[in-house]
């Protein structure tokens, strides 16, 4: 998962500080794995140096949380592309996908077209799976199987999720 | 693509109030092997039933060889279905009452072969599928995945140009889904047949060369996504 991407991604809806950035991502995306602190800051400034994000007015004060950040066009431009480049095609995937279409429906972008083009990677990478499987021995085959129908699965929720974009829509808009 | 065999091009078919295709199309080349993914009720065997001239649409066109569909007869249309095009259903495709060599055979025997000469071909499809113990079973006396190789030697007997299968691996298990699968690909390349090949299954998808995904009756190609 890219946190980068996921935090520029959650300033598209406005200006925050740091800590307001950790706990929405946090909120929404850390279920089990919550942002460390020296994590959020060290991306940020990686990202400010990248001219990704920028700062917007500095409160006066002690500590690292003074400091608010914008994303800027160059920062915008970045995730749009990140949205629809498809993950690579691997096992237990779901945190980067979900991530990607709850960004998606939050900045008003197709979820759509983000699942389409994860579903076109899965299915390319299927495709060179089965002539491998019917050109190798048995060992082959069944390792070839296994990714197989561990991509399936990927797909299954794919498909589901785009059943089910509507009513993601309405809550992450809620 | 230069030598597009089959198009359907915005299609429309209702079933009462529901419209089942609703502006759907896609085009099949020769000797390609395309598949239909959707989700069960999007209108994937409805635009493979428009396609191969058993349902006409309210509206849109079916293009074949140069040919549209809807200008053709019914005895033409047919006689087009039996010459060019094989099928390959989920289940209930052979003939209860016939042997599974007779089903083979038949679709020879409809286009005027005499027995022995299509009996023949037809023995030799069931050795290609690796069929051949159940050349003199009925149908209920073999296995699901027996049957379906019987369907896929039927479906290519004629030497057909398309051949349209419907959730072919449906009722299956995965390893007689796969042989199926295997068997049904590898004849149709080796026999230059283009497949339209529905199914909601992505295993199964992953034996064509693209996809075209339907939903809500209406298609969508990967490559004009955006
Ligand atoms: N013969 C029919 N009579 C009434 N409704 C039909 C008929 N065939 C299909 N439908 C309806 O049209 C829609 C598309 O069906 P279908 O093409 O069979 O979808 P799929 O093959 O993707 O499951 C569904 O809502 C289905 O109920
Ligand atoms: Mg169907």
């Amino acid at each position: 998962m890219s946190i980068g991407h996921a935090l520029l991604g959650l300033l598209e809806t406005g200006p925050r500080h740091g800590y307001d950035l950790k706990r929405a991502y946090d909120e929404r995306f850390g279920q089990d794995r919550p942002l460390a602190y020296g994590q959020v800051y060290s991306t940020l400034s990686r990202l400010l140096r990248n001219g990704l994000v920028e700062e917007s007015g500095v409160e006066p004060g002690g500590g690292p949380d003074r400091k608010r950040y914008a994303i800027t066009h160059a920062g915008v431009t970045d995730v749009a592309e990140w949205l629809v480049t498809p993950e690579k095609p691997q096992i237990y995937l779901q945190s980067a996908l979900y991530t990607k279409v709850v960004l998606a429906l939050m900045s008003g972008r197709s979820a759509e077209d983000v699942l389409d083009a994860q579903r076109v990677a899965h299915l390319k990478a299927m495709r060179e799976l089965t002539a491998r499987k019917q050109e190798g021995d048995l060992a082959d085959q069944l390792i070839c199987d296994h990714a197989l129908f561990h991509l399936e699965a990927d797909l299954r929720w794919l498909e589901l999720t785009t059943a089910r974009l509507a009513d993601l829509g309405a809550q992450v808009a809620s | 693509m230069s030598d597009v065999l089959l198009v359907g091009t915005d299609l429309r078919k209702s079933f009462g109030k529901t419209p089942a295709l609703d502006g759907a199309g896609m085009s099949v080349a020769a000797g390609e092997v395309v598949a239909v993914l959707g989700p069960s009720g999007s209108g994937k065997s409805t635009l493979l039933h428009c396609l191969a001239g058993i349902v006409a649409p309210e509206s849109g066109t079916v293009v074949y060889a140069g040919r549209e569909l809807s200008a053709m007869g019914d005895k033409e249309r047919s006689a087009l279905r039996r010459g060019e095009f094989g099928f390959v259903f989920q289940f209930g495709q052979l003939v209860p009452e016939l042997t599974c060599l007779e089903n083979v055979a038949l679709p020879l025997r409809l286009g005027g072969t005499p027995r022995k000469a299509a009996e023949a071909a037809a023995r030799e499809w069931l050795g290609r599928v690796r069929v051949d113990e159940v050349a003199d079973k009925r149908p209920g006396e073999v296995s699901g995945g027996q049957g379906q190789r019987v369907a896929v030697a039927r479906a290519l007997v004629t030497r057909p140009k398309v051949i349209f299968a419907d959730e072919p691996t449906g009722a299956l298990d995965s390893l007689s889904g796969e042989e199926v699968m295997r068997l049904l690909v590898g004849t149709a390349r080796e026999t230059g047949a283009a497949v339209v090949l529905v199914t909601h299954e992505a295993r199964v998808a992953a034996y064509s060369d693209r996809e075209v995904v339907v939903r809500d009756g209406r298609t969508r190609e990967p490559e004009h996504a955006w």
